[in-house]
């Protein structure tokens, strides 16, 4: 039997249990809310189920049921024992079609018409009206069949009576009967079992569905597969932790014993736990793709359906999820698809005409993050209507037109995790009923998770489901500090280095701050003891016993973009542990993620990656200012990193960090010439080699120089130095222009006069291509000017920062035209824009145009290029460029500028 | 299965209190809050976590907090070398074990001997007391287990 049809029979079987006895409690207790929705969203599932696997008959039964107690559930129509009868019958119905597809695996013919159109009528409120037709129909019913189906239905009759009166009566005995039965009911059009049933017991319906009910439940696919309680699992699982401790101690006993007769049977005992504990964790894990199995054909249904052309993409369906998280997620996941799929997307037409492709996508996505699961479920297609559900909250009564006001759209938004609100506008089969994400939030809070939802209107909505790994297995690096050991998630570790002084990479100082070379970066590093404050809590390290402790690991993690050294003491292995949730006195303290079990049987701290990193975020200068602060609009007078070195002459000198790729030592004895230049080899390629403007040869031909490594384009040139100072933040304001070559002028640094090195000069030197014509002499052209610079390439903004600001412009730098565009929004004005041409995403001329339109049409714009061909400048000028500059050259730039400003100034 | 902590009747638990000692007194918790109790244990600490709490160990594949009674009661550290005994208490399906001195007994007491707390007690102690028992020899300052666990209230006073 197909996979997917067991399971459904499985399923659909456990809910019309709960919903038999939900429903006797309903009859009891009939104003019980909470009942009636549940007893709604188990109809509601079975109804979705079975309307994609393509059974329109149990649909049909299953919709009019779900009408019905749609109603009672809106409070339209009351609960009567005479409409819990008829939803029973509808239940047995159901059941019954649900034998014969076991039987046969596909659905029997026959008519429900009459059972619909009594619920549909209960539905319209005239429930009592129909609880007479419920006996006659019924009664009529083998009337209209063969002559011989009486007999029948008469030995049906009784093999069903014996069956209840016995409880245990075979499941065979039902089936043979009803085989053998079929073939003279056919005229009929109806199944046996169903006319038998509802023959002999027409006048108490309800007793008679109850019997039917313990008769069939206990289906035989239910039994091919055993539903064991995680619960148990939970025990067994535990037990097997204590049997591995156990096992432990006795190896461990068995160590200090030469020899000994136990050795044998506790090598085998030894092996037959780790198997049994591989087992049971198996037991508990499955990857998340067997609760994806059934999507696929669910989209393709409902793209059937509902006249749309839908793809579904589904990655990382092998992320494994505990088997107990899979099972609670496995139908909001459905909802929520389906929910995609009628809700979020556009009709054909309409996506046709905002200009999108015919196909609308569903992206379904899973994968580990920081010690949670991440779902992911999003669709192109027309996001959420903020206003729609703002009108909807208020007429359904969820809250008042005074809330909303208060309320951000991103609040309003999650108005559609309440329960009763829908924003179709129509109730289809397939969603709209306002219970999917209403169950799909209760189903995700309750294992502890959290859902989130963004919508951008035009383009899609995503929602991110959260679940804590509380239940699922990583693989964790096991470290050791200050003696105690910690845990870190495998995937966040890229990899680990060792550091002594012997090996060539040892942790350096800036100040107080350690770092690592490795490789081509500097990888900012962080103490795990004195993260954790372990030396003061813990083990008392004297200062000296620190200084000779030279032997660290350092594990590199990356968390985002962001990548950072742990150091500890000592690094065993990986393990596979099951993430525990720390007690809640815990929970606080970020830098952890959960606790686990070793192995030995021993407690450990998971830590938390993406803690560290937030908690240490301030450490990250290097990448702040290369992202960070570029990102946030930096102006001239921001604050910027400075490398502080010294060179020749007794001024510092200082160069913006961000521009230097690295920072190495060079052994002047590998230094070389070629022609006049010197050069050495620097990976695999001739690095040129400069001294700062005035100091001829180095004084000494031997020994180890630091050297500035700067980088572009693949290219490196080295400038060598005396001594690295430090590296500071500090506002640069270059005061003068520097009266040697080399120099983009002086800046305050520190309190003392420092000279700030001019990059572009040495990268002119090197490269003659990268540069049309020489050194500008610099010229007060800008008065206070404002600028804003777009280009995505920080090495230019940092070089044509320092530069234009030297000659008198008010220089703002953002990387991307999307930025600039922002800032034309949030209403900033400037006298003249320099943008970059090849940007990622929205070049210059997709920005000249756009700015066409706006605030800033008045605002001229002198294009960079790095390839200024006829074609590009025709075009440049077609966009409304004031002028068309190479990149490289920068005398032009500046002359550029200041007649693109003169002009503009005669025009104004 | 009746939790009726206020009826006085003889044979149920209700008045049967685990007794233990943390310098030189006598307290007691519900006996039908307790899970186990353990002698000293391979604890690990955890690190930035509050004074109180000892650390985590594994009791059957369970992972318990310990949680220093001494210190949450606003007492010294014990300066003794004995290690103390831990009573496991369950508090919302989470595990948690009470370092203390020493265990003493489990003591059925009348319910005419419980006096509520004296206002001139301690507030450390107070936040955790329900009230003390008169017993012959000494007092029993009966402590609730949900208040010297509900760690978002003392975060929050």
């Amino acid at each position: 039997m197909d996979d997917l049809l067991a399971e459904f029979l499985t399923e659909s079987n456990e809910g019309l249990q709960v919903l038999d006895n939900e429903l006797v409690k309903l009859e009891q207790n009939p104003n019980d809310p909470e009942l009636l929705s549940n007893i709604f969203r188990l109809m509601h599932t079975i109804k979705g189920t079975c309307g994609f696997l393509g059974l329109p008959r149990l649909e049909g039964v299953a919709h009019a049921g779900e009408n019905v107690l749609g109603r009672l559930r809106d409070g339209e129509i009351t609960v009567s024992p005479e409409i819990v009868s008829l939803i029973l019958e509808c239940l047995d119905r159901i059941r019954e079609i649900l034998a014969a597809l076991e039987a046969t695996e596909s659905e029997p013919e026959g008519d429900d018409a009459d059972l619909i159109s009594r619920l549909n009528a209960a539905a319209e409120g005239n429930a009592g009206g129909a609880a007479a037709p419920v006996a006659e129909e019924a009664a009529s019913q083998p009337e209209e069949g063969a002559a011989g189906e009486e007999v029948a239905v008469e030995v049906v009759a009784e093999a069903e009576a014996e069956e209840v009166e016995t409880q245990v009566a075979p499941e065979e005995a039902s089936a043979e009967v009803a085989s053998e039965a079929a073939p003279e009911n056919e005229p009929a059009g109806e199944p046996t079992p169903e006319v038998a049933k509802t023959a002999p017991s027409s006048p108490p319906v309800s007793a008679a569905a109850t019997a039917e009910a313990k008769a069939t439940k206990e289906s035989a696919v239910a039994n091919q597969s055993i539903r064991v309680n995680v619960d148990l699992l939970e025990d067994l699982m535990t037990m097997v932790s204590e049997l591995v401790l156990t096992r432990n101690q006795l190896l461990q006993i068995l160590r200090t014993q030469k020899e000994s007769e136990f050795g044998g049977p506790l090598q085998r005992l030894n092996h037959v736990v780790s198997e049994l504990q591989e087992g049971v964790m198996k037991t508990r894990m499955q990857p998340i793709g067997n609760a994806w199995a059934k999507l696929p054909r669910l989209v393709r249904d409902l793209s059937h359906e509902l006249g749309k052309k839908i793809e579904l993409e589904m990655r990382g369906a092998d992320t494994e999820l505990d088997r107990q998280v899979l099972d609670l997620i496995k139908d909001p996941l459905t909802h929520m698809v389906r929910n995609s799929a009628d809700h979020g997307l556009e009709r054909t037409e309409d996506r046709v005409s905002t200009g999108k492709s015919e196909t609308g996508t569903i992206v379904l996505e899973a994968y580990h993050e920081g010690g949670q699961i991440i779902i992911k479920i999003s669709d192109d297609g027309r996001g959420i209507n903020v206003d729609r559900v703002k009108e909807k909250a208020i007429t359904n009564g969820l809250a008042s037109d005074a809330d909303m006001e208060m309320l951000s759209d991103q609040q309003i938004m999650q108005f559609i995790f309440k329960p009763g609100f829908s924003t179709a506008e129509t109730v289809t089969a397939v969603s709209g009923r306002g219970v999917g994400m209403d169950v799909v939030r209760t189903n995700i809070e309750k294992i502890g998770g959290t859902i989130e939802l963004t919508s951008t209107p035009g383009e899609g909505s995503c929602f991110t489901i959260k679940i804590p790994l509380t239940l699922a297995i990583v693989s964790a690096l096991i470290v050791a500090c200050a003696g105690e050991r910690f845990a870190i998630p495998q995937l966040s570790v890229v990899e680990l280095v060792r550091a002594s002084g012997a090996s060539e990479h040892s942790i350096e100082r800036i100040q107080d701050t350690p770092v690592l070379r490795l490789r081509d970066r500097l990888l900012p590093l962080v103490h795990l003891r004195d993260l954790l404050h372990l030396e003061n809590d813990f083990t008392e390290l004297s200062e000296e016993q620190e200084d000779v402790r030279r032997d660290d690991f350092i594990v590199v993690t990356q968390v985002a973009n962001y990548s950072f050294g742990i150091i500890v003491d000592r690094v065993f292995d990986t393990e596979e542990i099951v993430v525990k949730p720390v007690a809640p006195i815990l929970r606080e303290i970020s830098l952890f993620s959960g606790n686990t079990i070793l192995g030995d049987g021993s407690v450990v701290m998971i830590l938390d990656p993406n803690g560290i990193a937030s908690v240490t975020g301030e450490i990250n200068v290097t990448d702040k200012t290369e992202e960070g602060d570029q990102q946030e609009v930096a102006h001239a007078e921001d604050r910027v990193a400075m490398l502080l070195f010294r060179a020749e002459g007794s001024t510092p000198k200082a160069v913006p960090l961000s521009l230097v790729a690295r920072l190495e030592e060079v052994d002047l004895d590998k230094v070389e010439a070629s022609g006049d230049q010197r050069v050495v080899q620097y990976r695999g390629q001739l690095m040129p080699l400069f001294t700062m403007e005035g100091s001829e040869q180095p004084a000494s031909d031997s020994g180890r120089r630091p050297v500035l490594v700067f980088s572009e384009q693949g290219r490196n040139l080295g400038l060598m130095v005396n001594e690295i100072v430090d590296i500071i933040e500090t506002p640069l304001n270059v005061e003068l222009s520097g009266e040697s070559e080399g120099f983009v002028g002086s800046a305050i640094i520190n309190d003392a006069a420092t000279e700030v090195i001019d990059v572009g000069y040495y990268v002119n030197l090197a490269f003659d291509d990268w540069f049309g014509c020489g050194r500008h002499t610099t010229a007060e052209a800008g008065n206070g000017r404002s600028v804003l610079l777009v280009d995505d390439s920080a090495f230019f903004r940092n070089l044509l920062s320092p530069l234009l600001n030297v000659a008198g412009y008010e220089v703002t730098t953002v990387e991307s035209a999307l930025e600039a565009l922002q800032l034309c929004e949030d209403g900033k004005d400037f006298d003249v824009i320099i943008s970059d041409i090849e940007m990622p995403g929205m070049t210059g001329y997709d920005l000249a145009e756009a700015l066409k339109t706006k605030r800033w049409a008045e605002t001229p714009i002198v294009a960079l290029s790095a390839h200024a061909s006829p074609g590009d400048i025709a075009r440049g000028r077609e966009v409304g460029f004031a002028d068309y500059v190479a990149k490289f050259d920068r005398d032009a730039l500046l002359s550029s500028l200041d007649e693109t400003i003169a002009e503009m100034r005669g025009a104004a | 299965m009746t939790h009726a902590q206020q009826d006085t009747g003889g044979s149920d638990l209700s008045n049967d209190f685990v007794t233990f000692w943390i310098a030189e007194q006598l307290f007691g918790i519900h006996v039908l809050k307790v899970q186990d109790i353990l002698a000293q244990s391979k604890t690990t600490r955890v690190p930035l976590a509050p004074p109180e709490i000892a650390g985590s160990l594994n009791l059957r594949g369970r992972i318990v907090t310990s949680v220093d009674v001494r210190c949450r009661l606003g007492l010294p550290p014990d300066t003794s070398e004995g290690g103390g005994t831990s009573i496991v208490v369950e508090q919302h399906h989470d595990l948690y074990s009470l370092l203390v001195d020493s265990v003493g007994e489990v003591l059925t007491l009348a319910a005419d001997a419980f006096e509520p707390n004296p206002p001139t007690l301690s507030p450390a102690i107070r936040q955790y007391a329900t009230g003390i028992y008169r017993l012959e020899k000494e007092l029993l300052v009966v402590l609730d287990v949900d208040r010297l666990l509900d760690y978002g209230r003392s975060a929050a006073a």
